[in-house]
């Protein structure tokens, strides 16, 4: 996302029409929770979710004239997951905005620890305190595969990214929580 | 095949996201291989753990209530925004008529090349989003098969076979009169993890028994099914496979109370 496009809630004002409020009532509107649930657990803190879904939607009512697909679930998903790991990267930079890199954005990076100590650390935590420690793009992926059941396409449309990066985060996402949960601690990763 | 190669398939195999051949040579491997057998059965009960103990987290109310404010707003800057134009509109009228005749020309023409069951899946899952928006889930709230059947008679004509599938992980939570395709009928309301499944129930005489394939609307699923006389129309976010696995149940001759 551009610095331009993170700064767009101070625009012009958003309407809609009684024809686009309707469209966006049965196409948007029942992924609200879906919305909260995936910038919960991207977040990790209710206020900041709540936050960045209402902008989110801001965002969403504003492009909605635009917005021609079938797919209302993985359009608004992707609106809120971009708001989420923009605010991501204010928080790890400190306020600077950084370019979101891919390769160099691993659970390596996230981590201060070896992953060999972090499967030591959080043995006996429950799977939901493991899939706290995951880097925010892993949890979003095992997010949306197992409580929003999306198929890899629909992820993919999501995270705006190839199938094939979606099968090997997931593989990746599910291989390091086993190590961290301690039941997979013999697989090298 | 190395195991190193399938080690790294096993994840979108347990999805069920290979295509067919890369499906075949994991499966074909994991026969032979014990090592890669552990590690997908240790996949799977991660994957179950995560379903079974992750909090669905809903919007709070008052997130709700902040969207729903900002959606009025938009629609009030919309409003003003058209209201220099009124004038334009009136003597334009008689135009609009003709646009309108021409409209009505193209809706005839049209309407008869869509399937039948995409009409009724379009009532569907409008009755369904009506069912989440309005906070009009259930009319009768219970578990209880033997509450909500009861529930339904002196307020329809029929009766709609009620099971609870708890045991399969589908528990009911209840049931609703709905109006689709012009008469009323009965709504019954599941969850799936925190799915909602709508299951909307009529009679129907002359169709053949058997479940349709799923159709996709605004992103629900909508399966349609008939057994013993009745139509059964189901709808979700849920996913395609799990909706369907439901609808085999809801469609089962062991699903009669």
């Amino acid at each position: 996302m551009t610095h331009e496009e993170s700064r767009e809630t101070t625009g012009p004002e958003p309407h809609l029409s009684p024809r686009e409020r309707e469209r966006f009532d049965e196409c948007v509107l029942p992924y609200l929770d879906a919305a909260y649930n995936l910038a919960r657990y991207l977040l990790r803190d209710g206020d900041q979710a709540e936050e960045a879904v209402q902008e989110a939607f801001l965002r969403a009512i504003r492009h909605f004239g635009g917005f021609r697909g079938a797919d209302g679930r993985a359009w608004i998903l992707s609106i809120v997951r971009n708001t989420c790991f923009t605010q991501l990267r204010r928080r790890r930079s400190g306020g600077a905005m950084v370019e979101f890199d891919e390769e160099a954005h691993s659970l390596e990076a996230e981590l201060s620890a070896p992953e060999a100590d972090l499967a030591r650390a959080i043995a006996s935590e429950s799977v939901h305190e493991g899939l706290g420690r995951l880097g925010a793009e892993f949890r979003e992926a095992l997010v949306l595969r197992e409580l929003e059941g999306l198929s890899y396409k629909e992820i993919a449309h999501v995270m705006g990214v190839p199938i094939g990066t979606v099968m090997s985060r997931l593989a990746r996402a599910r291989k390091q929580l086993l190590l961290a949960l301690g039941a997979g601690a013999k697989e090298s990763v | 095949m190395a195991s190193a190669h399938v080690f790294d398939r096993l994840s979108a195999f347990l999805d069920d996201e290979l295509d067919p051949v890369a499906s075949g040579e994991v499966s074909q491997h994991l026969e032979s291989c014990p090592d890669c057998s552990a590690a997908l059965a240790r996949q799977r009960e991660l994957s179950e753990n995560l379903r079974r103990d992750l909090e669905y987290h809903r919007a709070p109310d008052l997130l709700r209530a902040r969207v729903m404010r900002d959606l009025r707003a938009a629609g009030r800057r919309g409003a003003v925004r058209s209201r220099p134009a009124a004038q334009a509109w009136r003597w334009l009228g008689a135009a609009a008529a003709v646009i309108a005749v021409g409209g009505g020309t193209w809706i005839v023409a049209t309407l008869p090349r869509e399937r039948p069951e995409a009409a009724t899946a379009r009532e569907a899952v409008s009755g369904h989003i009506r069912s989440l928006m309005a906070n009009h889930l259930t009319d009768v709230a219970s578990t209880d098969q033997h509450t909500v059947k009861p529930w339904f008679s002196g307020r329809l004509d029929f009766s709609p076979p009620v099971t609870d599938f708890a045991a399969a992980n589908y528990p009911l939570v209840g049931g609703r009169l709905d109006y689709l395709q012009g008469r009323p009928v009965a709504a019954l309301v599941y969850m799936h993890r925190m799915h909602v499944i709508n299951v909307f129930v009529w009679p129907m005489s002359d169709a053949h028994e058997g479940i349709a394939p799923a159709l996709t609307q605004r992103g629900f699923h909508v399966i349609h099914g008939t057994r013993a006389g009745m139509a059964y129309w189901v709808v979700s976010d849920l996913n395609a496979e799990e909706l369907a696995a439901f609808a085999q149940l809801i469609t089962a001759p062991s699903g009669k109370p």
